[in-house]
């Protein structure tokens, strides 16, 4: 099937509520900005789910490559030395 | 039909009220038949947001004047089990929709009238003298914001569009313009309303209305038609021949099984 005439595919991503992330939670089709905003507030927001929507042209999204993931992600899996809990803390600072 | 008709409420507040709690019900229900059928699965969900909104808006309003009836009735009851004759929505919601071969033009055009007719009279009942009725109003003000902005952005899109979409919205304001008259045409409810407190009468929303629809028209480079003077009357329980058809189909069930709740 032909993609020609369809609309360009925007990713959505919405805030629950004042101080939270946006946070990823799908995709939609629109002619535009505009009406990707408005779309994304009808098709992601219905059930209270937001207070605020962004909206990116999926084709403006740069993302690794599925091959590249070994390379990229499977090193991290031996250094738990990264993770902040090797360090005592003092009292004073329990409640970090 | 097996289960007969209420007497509605008719003094004239509860006529004032039913006609903007039928306009509501009535559009919620043409809209809704674009349920499935929207010219993409994000708009079909749009379409279907607002007429769930306007629903809302309609029961509030039908359980408000059903309460305040000196023989109670509830919301059920008013909206399915009156006559053609005791409903008070303007013809212009009835009017036929995507079932009548209408298109999508029409749908958002005839949203622009309507939801900006009821945007601003939202607007003015916020500050009703009856406390439940600017509570609906404030709520139903927001939603009726956001319809207007999506029929506006819409009617723009397609009558300053291709020469397909500009027939298509051309043809749909030369069906609907004859039956805006109808949204100021005063009577002695809006007389009423405004000497009580209630609300504006009709007509004071003409020219607020008349402006924000010429500018959306202007931006979709659609020529304002020549006014007529044709009237239509639903507004005074004086109906299309579209209606019936309508209540045929909403009024199904609860006239075959008395009292059916979800």
């Amino acid at each position: 099937m032909s993609t020609q005439n369809e609309w360009p595919l925007w990713e959505v991503f919405v805030r629950p509520k004042a101080g939270l992330d946006h946070k990823h939670c799908g995709s939609l089709h629109a002619s535009d900005a505009k009406m990707a905003v408005q779309l994304a507030r009808d098709v992601y927001t219905r059930r209270m789910e937001g207070t605020s929507v962004w909206v990116v042209r999926s084709d403006q999204i740069v993302a690794s490559d599925p091959a590249d993931k070994d390379m990229y992600f499977d090193p991290a899996e031996d250094k738990v030395y990264r993770h902040p809990t090797f360090y005592e803390l003092p009292e004073s600072v329990n409640h970090m | 039909m097996t289960t007969p008709s209420i007497t509605p409420p008719n003094d004239l507040r509860a006529r004032y009220l039913l006609r903007v709690a039928d306009t509501c019900l009535i559009h919620a229900q043409r809209q809704s038949e674009w349920c499935g059928h929207g010219p993409v699965l994000e708009e079909d969900i749009a379409l279907t947001n607002m007429s769930l909104d306007l629903l809302g808006q309609a029961r509030a309003l039908l359980t408000l004047v059903g309460e305040g009836a000196a023989m109670p009735v509830d919301e059920d009851q008013l909206a399915f089990l009156r006559e053609e004759r005791d409903y008070l929505n303007m013809t212009l919601a009835e009017l036929p929709g995507r079932k009548g071969g209408r298109d999508f033009g029409d749908a958002v055009l005839r949203n622009l009238f309507i939801g900006t007719w009821l945007h601003l009279f939202w607007q003015r009942l916020q500050a009703s003298g009856d406390a439940e009725v600017a509570g609906i109003a404030g709520k139903a003000v927001k939603e009726a914001r956001y319809h207007v902005e999506h029929a506006s952005d819409w009617v723009v899109r397609l009558g300053d569009g291709t020469e397909e979409s500009m027939g298509r919205m051309r043809r749909a304001l030369d069906s609907l313009w004859l039956y805006t008259s109808e949204l100021f045409d005063d009577d002695e409810a809006d007389a009423n309303a405004a000497a009580t407190g209630l609300g504006p009468a009709r007509s004071e929303l003409r020219a607020n209305w008349q402006a924000a629809v010429a500018a959306v028209l202007a931006d979709a480079q659609l020529a304002l038609p020549k006014d007529s003077a044709f009237r239509s009357t639903g507004s005074r329980g004086v109906h299309s021949e579209h209606l019936g058809y309508m209540l045929a189909e909403m009024q199904h069930l609860q006239r075959s099984y008395p009292g059916g709740k979800w």
